[in-house]
């Protein structure tokens, strides 16, 4: 079995993310990592290659991003991917979901992978989509917030949470299994693996390689136009307390709440 | 003229909340844009009065199809079918995690633009526009779509539902073929409840907790506080621990769970992720107790606690009981 996973470079955690005026689209300067929702993608196939039910040949990190997107590869190859595919052209650059989802999908079609795995979100584009959008591209059946996954031969039984409680779906191979992130808790890589990382292949490829229509992709050709950021409607800020006596700290909840007619 | 079609979920007899809203905000629109707002429902031998109760949500007709419940893939190609047969200009959904996946699905099989977690919708110059909150809900974008068809997702409980009186709307069976990879997924269990049945919904105060409890006995911390409220409270949890088989399922609140509106919502140990609020943010008393003063939640508290929980909760829970004896 061949796995890819997707993987994409996000704005660190701890970075302020912000819309750049001048061109209404996200701000990325600044440190960037590894979206976390990813790890757990990539410690999902690193479980179903150690778990046996299956040989696995290869994971394959695949990812669409400027040359900093590097990095990102970089680390999923630390976590356990084999090597990784850098699609990177101006051409896709400012792509909406849609334009995103198909360009990813004509790149995975180069590597013919029995499974696809990717995060449950992106940490900047929150979109909860890619995985719905490359499926389709694929002609592959497909699930998002998968929570347990069991290989079953030609097949996968996924459990997730929908909004009726847990489903069970049986969804054969070849799929696109978006995970959640209650699926696993992702290892930490080895330092070891830190300074292979590099050595393994990369293919860094652009849009005509990977037989992209340009007419479909990036910012100008995306069906979702994206006309304005506002601020949302101003809201209150609530009072905050730093506990430090926390004997005090409970007394001012309770007069709060007392104020509030709440006990 | 600009149709829209309205997808709705139904499970157990009943139309999903969401769906419901997302008819009522479709058929506001769509009369704005001087069209109508049709209603597709996709099952096994769907009950026509179900079907056709759309109509008093403003659905001018409603189309069933019939197809394996529960799975996003069958309803791309229900719903593909009907937009290139009927020449829908906007297809609409309300929250939920099957909305999400059939509105990206379909997106792709159209070449159609697609927002998701939308808030609020309006009708300009005759086409639609979509505002999607970003950045954790600091700043909002607006959405118009170049494609023929305009794909809207719309966040949990983003639409009112708005009973028109209009009585039931004409059903029609819609035949479409299903694709080969939409077969390939089968469901083999659908809507299990994970955990006690325990009862929130009645509840005027809630304590709730997330993964900062640590662990499953942490729930304990927050059961205690509950039981010293008394009366009418009880505890509810995130869909983080839920999954973790901390805690049932029928205590979670967000986006795959239950929407609630206490006087007193008290969140111990909970980011405050988007699809959680989404299920408790008309609480009219938002309390959290979280250690990372970054934390989301405090954004939308009325009372923020930045401390540890563990230090917090047992001492609250003497103090409410003490405060209860007084
Ligand atoms: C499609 C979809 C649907 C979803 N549906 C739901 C849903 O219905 N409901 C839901 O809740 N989520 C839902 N989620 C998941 C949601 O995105 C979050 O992952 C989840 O709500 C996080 O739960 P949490 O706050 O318990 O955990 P975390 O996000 O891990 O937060 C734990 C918090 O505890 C704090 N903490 C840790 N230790 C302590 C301590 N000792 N004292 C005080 N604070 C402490 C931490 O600072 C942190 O902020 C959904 C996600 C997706 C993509
Ligand atoms: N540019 C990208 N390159 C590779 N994978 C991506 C990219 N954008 C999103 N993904 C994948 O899609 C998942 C969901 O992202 P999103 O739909 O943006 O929330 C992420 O967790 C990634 O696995």
């Amino acid at each position: 079995m061949k796995i890819c996973v997707l993987v994409k470079e996000v704005p660190d955690a701890a970075v302020e993310k912000r819309i750049d005026p001048s061109t209404g689209r996200m701000d990325r300067s600044g440190e960037k990592n590894l979206n976390p929702y990813d790890t757990h993608a990539i410690e999902a196939a690193m479980q179903i290659k150690e778990g046996g039910a299956v040989p696995v040949e290869e994971i394959v990190a695949v990812t669409m991003g400027p040359d900093s997107a590097v990095r990102a590869l970089h680390k999923a190859v630390s976590l356990g991917a084999d090597r990784s595919v850098h699609l990177s052209d101006p051409a896709v650059a400012g792509s909406d979901v849609a334009a995103t989802g198909y360009a990813l999908a004509k790149t995975l079609q180069r590597e013919s992978p029995d499974l696809v795995l990717l995060g449950q979100q992106s940490d900047d584009g929150e979109c909860y989509t890619i995985g719905a959008v490359v499926a389709e591209h694929l002609g592959m059946p497909s699930l998002t917030q998968v929570i347990k996954m069991d290989v079953e031969s030609d097949a996968l039984r996924c459990e997730r949470q929908a909004e009726y409680g847990y489903d069970t779906v049986q969804i054969k191979l070849p799929a696109v299994i978006s995970v959640g992130d209650a699926i696993n808790e992702p290892r930490y890589p080895s330092l070891k693996a830190i300074m292979g990382a590099k050595k393994k292949p990369l293919d860094a490829i652009t849009a005509a390689d990977a037989e992209i229509d340009a007419s479909k992709v990036g910012g100008e050709n995306s069906a979702a136009q994206w006309i304005a950021a506002k601020a949302p409607p101003a809201k209150a800020a609530g009072e905050i307390i730093e506990d430090e006596d926390t004997g005090e700290t409970v007394e001012k909840i309770i007069a709060w709440l007392d104020e509030r007619k709440l006990i | 003229m600009a149709n829209i079609l309205v997808y709705a979920l139904h499970y157990d007899g009943a139309i999903n909340k969401n769906s419901l809203g997302a008819v009522s905000e479709g058929a506001k629109l769509a009369a704005e844009l001087g069209g109508e707002a049709h209603a597709i429902l996709l099952g096994e031998n769907v009950p026509q009065e179900l079907a056709a109760s759309l109509g008093n949500y403003g659905a001018k007709k409603v189309l069933v199809a019939e197809g394996p419940e529960g799975l996003a893939q069958p309803l791309v190609d229900a719903m593909a079918k009907a937009i290139t047969d009927g020449g829908y200009s906007y297809a609409l959904f309300g929250g939920g995690l099957l909305g999400f996946e059939i509105g990206a699905g379909l997106a792709a099989r159209l070449g159609a633009g697609v927002a998701m977690e939308v808030t609020a919708v309006r009708a300009e110059g005759g086409e639609l526009i979509a505002e999607r909150p970003i950045l954790g809900d600091s700043a909002i974008s607006e959405i118009k779509y170049r494609s023929q068809v305009g794909i809207i997702i719309g966040r949990l409980n983003a639409f009112e539902i708005r009973e028109t009186g209009a009585g039931a709307a004409p059903v029609e069976q819609l035949d479409f073929e299903l694709s080969p990879h939409a077969s390939q997924a089968t469901m083999v269990s659908r809507g299990e409840q994970r955990g006690a049945d325990v009862d929130i919904e009645g509840a005027s105060i809630l304590i709730a907790g997330g993964r900062g409890l640590g662990k499953a006995e942490g729930f304990q911390l927050a059961e205690d506080l509950a039981s010293a409220f008394g009366g009418n409270s009880a505890v509810a949890a995130t869909r983080a621990v839920v999954d973790a088989g901390w805690y049932p399922y029928a205590a979670q609140i967000g986006q795959t769970g239950k929407t609630v509106a206490p006087k007193l919502y008290l969140a111990a140990g909970i980011s405050g992720a988007i699809q959680h609020k989404v299920g408790m943010q008309a609480s009219e008393n938002i309390v959290a107790i979280n250690k990372d003063a970054n934390a989301p939640i405090f954004e939308f508290s009325d009372l923020g606690i930045v401390g540890d929980l563990n230090k917090i909760l047992p001492k609250l829970t003497e103090a409410v009981k003490a405060k209860k004896a007084s």
